[in-house]
């Protein structure tokens, strides 16, 4: 038996329909609460187990139902196979599990892989039309809009339109091996059955475990009439009317190996009513993703539910470009106060994300929250910490896992300016500024980082660091020490995390216009003379007057890539690119007395 | 003696008073018409009509109508940007009527901010205008200079989160001098402005130049001085986001020696002061 039967309430039916038995397992309350019933469908060569870590995450809330497609798992197999999978039969079983869980209500229909090739066939066709409340989709296309896309591509053969056919006719390669006769099942049988969970965790990242399960040798071995019975009927002859009459969320891993995210790019003309995801993941998300996926699906069912109910909770619609990444995402940024790390926390609000916003200053870590929840992040939290105070941040890592959650992005930004000559800058000096600019990140990587690497499920890290990094100066010593080590820690992180998914950027603007020039100490100057080079240096910034919301938008950009270094503006770009190709250049400037 | 000053000083004032609530009220009458697919040009047209239909022949500049980011003047490079455009009105989309009709000699120069239905960005960005009237006049009756009231304001929309977009202003001005205007038969005007109130700022930055004083209210170093004496139509104009918001009104100052008397806003009864009265 499965963990999926060890879930609390876990109950096991079996469903008859056309001469086989479906094994159909419900999770989560059916009684008086009424909840909304999630069905989720298994892909290939899978069975419904694949989906217990998102079933469990979603069974306190709904009524989960899943089910073993016929020749798969425990449910019993056609005889004969051939012509028994046909997407027609695959409705049918549909649409006798519904009548027998769900009867008289709409049920919310998650698929994935060839789960999701046939719900695109139960969304589209007329007899389901009704009985499905909302249908998230993931790596796996509707095989009538594979074939008008195909079909599009080779009718007009642009250079572009070329290139994504090839790439992904090369990505289908298992396709045509499974349409060779008996080969596959003898390989399934054998040698690949037995090797299968050593490459799903090598190559897929699939986390060692129980899954998959023992049944899969002949699963695959049945599975494979699902390609020989559908895929080549389908290309050939697309139905033309494979219009979705349900809301669609689809939900695109980027790195999937199988299925190139180009395929969904006219998908808007079958499914009006869509909403689109990205996650940077490989093929198998329910493995590997648990977490995202039941809060996405959570997050649509809950709307589409409200609609029907006629309660329609007010929501913003975020129109950022990185609405379909980042929406729903925790994200965590210090120095949220101000300057980049406030336009920051606004353009991950925009995205749809869920800002905490810290600052050690309280008022404005608390404002920032307050915009952020009215330009479209759905949770917003300020909280007032020191970045530099070791207990106070440990502190902040226990409160933000115990209440929000695991971060899915850190934004390490705090931090202060420092300038003055080697001698003059004291030992306190160096100290503060270390204190912050390094200290604060390597708490901020160290406490989160580590909640993100336990989870295993991915995530990113983001650490301002500044062109100050590469770019040496007389004038600015200790700063741009503090900088160049957040450079290498980045680096440094960035190779270490890579194995757990766990993309880390530095981030370096240059000069923006923010506060840290009105904050910055100056040492080895009295106090007003300190005074005058803070207002001079915030008017040389304010005339220069690149906008912290620019950093912002690289940042997330920097996210969505997974860039290791991001400089910003063009001044810190040049400087990149010198101290590449003519460090004795940049030398010579670091040797210039700054105007102030 | 005084009293009789005084009572002159007053008529002024009504005069100026009487063209500021003919303005905003012309403000609020088209702001009532606007509704989703109404472009800028139309909603400029309507305050001109509207205006002209009362008695207005001559305009400092004439009515302006942003709608949606253009309110925040998003990707604004040159001047000519500010002209109405075709971009038609959304619901929830924000608004900036602006409008500087001179009535019988008198000037006004107003800016009215609203949004089609519910916006809640544009409501946030309304309610904290109102820190920056306070702020205004408060600094201006301490009579600090123009340049370091402009970089406390500046200050202040930056704590809330905001940008400064009346940054994109020529000059970058907060706010400029306003005057009498002799009326003439002929009223041309000049990339939108009135010749006669250009001639008006003309001579008096001439003037303010040799006595050092600017009748433009901007960062630089020709606004390093105390408040003059005069009407000034001061403009404090955010921006979050793609959306803004931006009050527009007169900011008597005199030479008067009790704080009071040296500076008050010259009407308080106006659509934004009463919004923040009703506590909305």
């Amino acid at each position: 038996m499965t963990d999926l039967m060890r879930l609390h309430g876990a109950r096991e039916r079996w469903v008859r329909t056309g001469g086989i038995e479906l094994c159909v397992v419900e999770l989560g309350d059916t009684g008086e609460t009424r909840r909304p019933t999630v069905v989720l469908v298994h892909g290939y060569p899978d069975s419904k187990e694949v989906w217990s870590e998102v079933a469990a995450r979603l069974a306190d809330r709904f009524h989960v139902v899943l089910y073993d497609v016929r020749g798969h798992g425990r449910s019993t197999a056609p005889a004969p196979l051939r012509g028994g999978f046909t997407l027609e039969k695959l409705t049918d079983d549909f649409v006798a599990v519904i009548d027998a869980v769900s009867p008289d209500r709409p049920v919310h229909l998650v698929g994935h892989d060839w789960g999701s090739v046939q719900s695109w066939e139960f969304a589209t066709v007329r007899r389901t039309e009704g009985r499905i409340a909302s249908f998230t989709s993931m790596s796996g296309p509707s095989l009538d809009h594979f074939g008008h896309w195909i079909k599009q591509r080779v009718k007009r053969p642009t250079p572009r339109k070329v290139g994504q056919l090839l790439g992904q006719g090369a990505k289908s390669w298992y396709v045509y091996m499974l349409h060779t006769p008996v080969l596959p099942e003898l390989a399934w049988r054998g040698p690949l059955g037995k090797r299968w969970p050593g490459i799903l965790e090598r190559v897929e990242r699939v986390p060692a475990g129980d899954y998959p399960t023992p049944s899969l040798p002949s699963d695959a071995a049945h599975g494979a009439w699902l390609y020989r019975d559908n895929v080549r009927a389908r290309l050939r002859h697309p139905r033309e009317d494979a219009y979705a009459h349900a809301p669609v969320q689809l939900i695109t891993p980027l790195g999937d190996a199988f299925l190139s995210p180009r395929l969904y790019d006219q998908l808007e003309t079958w499914a009006p009513r869509l909403t689109r995801r990205t996650l940077p993941a490989k093929h198998w998300v329910p493995r590997t993703r648990p977490d995202q996926l039941a809060a996405w699906i959570g997050e649509f069912v809950t709307a589409h539910e409200e609609k029907e109910t006629g309660v329609l909770a007010p929501r913003t619609t975020p129109e950022s470009r990185y609405a379909d990444r980042f929406g729903g995402q925790l994200v965590l940024v210090t120095g949220a106060g101000s300057g980049i790390g406030r336009a920051t926390a606004f353009a991950f609000a925009e995205a749809g994300a869920r800002v905490i916003a810290v600052d050690r200053d309280a008022e404005s870590a608390a404002r920032t929250a307050e915009m952020a929840r009215l330009i479209g992040a759905p949770e917003a939290w300020g909280e007032t910490v020191d970045v530099c105070d070791e207990q106070a941040m440990e502190k902040l890592a226990e409160k933000v896992a115990a209440e929000y959650g695991v971060v899915d992005v850190l934004v390490n930004n705090a931090g202060i300016g420092l300038s003055g000559s080697f001698f003059d800058t004291t030992p306190e000096d160096w100290k503060k500024v270390l204190d912050v600019n390094l200290w604060g990140v390597i708490h901020g990587c160290r406490l989160f980082g580590r909640q993100m690497a336990e989870r295993g499920q991915g995530g990113h890290i983001v650490n301002t660091a500044s062109a100050a990094a590469y770019q040496p100066s007389k004038a600015l010593p200790a700063y741009s020490t503090s900088k160049a080590a957040v450079l290498m820690l980045s680096e440094c992180l960035r190779a270490e995390l890579a194995g757990k998914d766990i993309g880390v950027s530095a981030i370096c603007p240059g000069f923006v216009n923010t506060n840290i020039t009105s904050t910055a100490r100056f040492a080895g100057v009295d106090a007003a003379e300190e005074k005058r080079r803070q207002k001079k240096s915030s008017r040389l910034y304010g005339l220069r007057n690149y906008p912290p919301e620019k950093v912002a938008d690289a940042i997330l950009a920097a996210v969505v890539h997974n860039k290791a270094v991001v400089p910003v503006t063009p001044e810190a770009r040049g400087a990149h690119l010198m101290s590449r190709f003519t460090p004795r250049a940049l030398r010579t400037i670091a040797r210039m007395e700054p105007p102030l | 003696m005084t009293s009789a000053v005084v009572r002159e000083i007053s008529a002024e004032l009504r005069g100026f008073r009487e063209v500021q609530t003919l303005a905003y009220e012309c403000a609020e009458a088209v702001a009532a018409q606007l509704k989703p697919g109404v472009t800028e040009r139309e909603a400029a047209r309507m305050q001109r009509q509207w205006l002209r239909e009362r008695g207005v022949r001559d305009w400092f500049h004439l009515p302006f109508a942003w709608f949606g980011d253009r309110t925040a003047f998003v990707n604004f490079r040159v001047p000519l940007q500010f002209f109405p455009t075709n971009r038609k009105l959304e619901p929830g989309m924000p608004f900036i009527l602006d409008m500087a009709p001179v009535y019988k000699g008198y000037t006004a120069d107003i800016g009215y901010s609203g949004c089609l239905g519910l916006n809640p960005v544009h409501d946030k960005l309304l309610a904290d205008l109102k820190a920056h009237r306070e702020l205004i006049l408060s600094e201006v009756r301490e009579r600090r200079p123009l340049r370091e009231i402009y970089e406390d304001v500046d200050r202040l929309m930056v704590r809330q989160g905001y940008a400064n977009r009346h940054r994109a202003y020529p000059f970058g001005v907060i706010a400029h001098k306003v005057d009498r205007v002799r009326e003439r038969r002929l009223n041309p005007t000049l990339f939108g402005f009135g010749t006669q109130s250009l001639k008006g700022l003309a001579s008096d930055a001439l003037h303010g130049h040799r006595d050092g004083w600017s009748p433009l209210w901007s960062p630089y170093k020709f606004s390093d001085h105390p408040p003059r004496p005069g009407l000034w139509a001061v403009e404090p104009h955010l921006g979050f986001r793609g959306t803004g918001a931006k009050f527009e009104e007169i900011l008597v100052v005199t030479d008067s020696g009790d704080p009071e008397e040296s500076a008050f806003w010259l009407d308080d009864d106006l659509p934004h002061v009463r919004r923040w009265a009703e506590g909305i």
